[in-house]
């Protein structure tokens, strides 16, 4: 199944189970915060973990893609499913910019461009007047789906947010493991060789980057219209510090480390938010812990228990 | 009153000198940087941690132990640089054979473990410190008043730099560090302590960004958010200059805080960004960076 093992089809077999039985266990809201936080993380692994790229400035299309689905849906009364498009657009636009440009330099510059240019992004929504500045997009409607189907239900937009999710996990999967996949993996292990092969590096980098960034914006739209609001905290440079922080504590390219690591971190955060600043500290001390002692995270180190490649 | 281009001359120059105040800043953060990559290969996020915990260690030796400002000075990039020395020896150390990014990872945790802790200590409104008696007041200069304090920024920034400069490039221990950062193991072969000259160069460079936040403190108010403010640009920064060289960092550093100080006179919507667009054409003109090396 789409070139599933058989370890990681009983492991994904395993997290759709879980999707679909969790809402009647847990709250909803908090687990669709949850899947839209896996996906966009999920995308940002497709480019650190696989191409080897470290874009430290991923908020810019998440939270783009949050603006331009709560703009749409609220001011020009879009359906949900044009507004997630129109979120995914948004994220694919920037993601071809801001890619260009940063692809032209190498490693920790790399970082340290997308990083900056995020934070010119960031700059521009607090000016803009269509973001609404310091109050954001508010009160933006859940909508029907397809003109149809309400969403106001919690359930009826778990189960939208849940397909998202599934079919960007699996759209993720899929360009891993596809040719074009076997060469971005390539780069990431040795760039100088896969040129000397003759592949054109710097374009299969561009398109891994607004393959991620497109995810990314629609992780974004779906978190828009859950919460009802897209605000400065999404495009802010902290949010592109948490999607790292998800992946490298879920394990770095690994295909479920992103989904873990989202969980987890979404978790504590709701655990720790009335102790103020601590979150902050405790996101630090598990990038330093992680960093020093456990750089394959959490699926990266069950999955070398189990000699399965998760 | 005399207008240039349109514009008062007054406005003008107080601009054209927070411009210089925030070069300045620029240009010791990124010297620093630059040191440290030089040496270390990393990128040390916790820069701009570094650089409000220079201001926090200043304010906190006036509070509670009354040391004024001129001791603070001295007193403060040594103590963070004693922090430094130490976050070198027990966590960065690990990471020489890993993946530059690994590094940069480790140091922005510390940045936020630096600042989550300040935040909790002090809230995030910021606290005043008072400008030293010495540097009070404003001088006239026929064109325009200038604070003290402000011309003394620039002054003590600019001295900073030279004397950096002057250490790696004209001292024998300078010498070592070059010769280190191309090649260190043929330096070790020689018998330089290169480890113990890895940890001072680290300290070196996180002491310099303290003696920024000390100089920044009578200017903002201390809080714990003005090195993460600060930290961005910087980056920006050092992408535009190209970390290869020391004069290259400072020259770009103080040319950047002009324009910026520029921008806010003639395109005010813009200041926040223009740093931003400039990174953007240099990309654009000569992506290795006005003063560095092709990779």
């Amino acid at each position: 199944m789409m070139g599933f093992s058989r370890g990681q089809a009983v492991a994904f077999l395993l997290m759709t189970a879980l999707v679909v039985v969790a809402p009647f266990v847990l709250y909803p809201v908090f687990l669709m915060k949850v899947l839209c936080f896996a996906l966009f993380a999920c995308a940002f692994n497709l480019l650190v973990g696989y191409v080897g790229l470290l874009s430290f400035g991923h908020a810019a299309y998440f939270g783009m893609g949050s603006y331009v689905a709560g703009y749409a849906a609220k001011v020009w009364g879009f359906t949900p499913e044009l507004a997630i498009l129109a979120g995914t657009l948004t994220g694919t636009g920037l993601g071809v910019v801001f890619g260009w440009l940063a692809i032209r330099r190498q490693g920790i510059y790399f970082a340290m461009i997308t990083l900056a240019l995020a934070q010119m992004n960031y700059f521009f929504c607090v000016q803009a007047p269509f973001t609404g500045g310091e109050d954001g997009i508010q009160q933006i409607p859940r909508g029907r789906l397809f003109g149809v189907i309400s969403l106001q239900n919690d359930m009826a937009i778990y189960a939208v947010v849940a397909v998202v999710f599934l079919f960007g996990f699996l759209l993720i999967r899929r360009i891993v493991h596809s040719p074009f996949g076997q060469v971005l993996k390539a780069i990431r292990e040795n760039e100088p060789r896969a040129i000397s092969l003759g592949y054109r590096t710097d374009d299969y980098k561009l398109v891994a980057f607004i393959l991620s960034t497109a995810i990314a914006g629609a992780a974004g739209a779906t978190k828009a219209l859950v919460f009802g609001i897209a605000t400065l905290t999404d495009v802010h440079f902290a949010m592109s510090g948490e999607v790292v922080l998800m992946t490298l504590l879920g394990g770095l390219g690994t295909i479920f480390g992103p989904v873990m690591g989202a969980f987890v971190v979404t978790a504590m955060e709701n655990y720790l938010a009335q102790f103020g600043a601590w979150v902050t500290v405790t996101q630090g001390v598990i990038f330093v812990a992680c960093v020093l002692a456990f750089r394959r995270g959490i699926i990266g180190e069950l999955g070398a228990k189990l000699r399965l490649a998760l | 009153m005399f207008m240039i281009l349109g514009y008062p001359a007054p406005l003008m120059f107080g601009q054209l000198l927070l411009g210089l105040i925030n070069g300045a800043f620029y240009a010791l953060l990124s010297l620093g940087l630059a040191v440290i990559f030089g040496m270390l290969n990393i990128v040390n996020f916790a820069h701009g941690a570094l650089f409000m915990l220079g201001a926090f260690v200043a304010w906190g030796l006036l509070e509670y132990l009354g040391i004024g400002y001129w001791v603070a000075l001295f007193l403060a990039p040594l103590i963070v640089g004693v922090f430094g020395v130490l976050t070198e020896k027990l966590l960065i150390r690990h990471l020489y054979k890993l993946d530059h990014l690994y590094g940069l990872l480790l140091t922005f945790g510390l940045a936020l473990i630096i600042e989550g802790l300040a935040r909790n200590q002090y809230g995030s409104s910021g606290m005043p410190y008072r400008i030293p008696a010495a540097l009070q007041g404003a001088t006239d200069l026929g064109f325009m008043f200038l604070p003290n304090y402000r011309g003394w920024v620039v002054l003590a920034a600019a001295v900073m730099c030279l004397i950096t400069w002057l250490v790696i490039e004209k001292t024998s221990v300078g010498a070592t560090l070059r010769a280190a950062t191309e090649n260190a193991p043929l330096v070790q072969a020689f018998g330089v302590n290169v480890p113990r000259l890895i940890t001072l160069t680290y300290a070196g460079g996180v002491a310099l960004a303290a003696f920024a936040g000390v100089l920044a403190a009578p200017i903002y108010s201390v809080n714990p958010n003005m090195g993460a403010n600060f930290i961005i640009v910087v980056f920006a920064v050092v992408v535009i200059g190209g970390m290869g060289s020391i004069l290259g960092s400072i020259v770009t550093g103080f040319g950047l805080g002009i324009i910026e100080g520029l921008t806010k006179v003639f395109y005010p919507q813009a200041s926040a960004t223009v740093i931003f667009l400039v990174m953007v054409i240099v990309l654009l003109a000569r992506p290795a960076g006005l003063f560095g090396k092709a990779a």
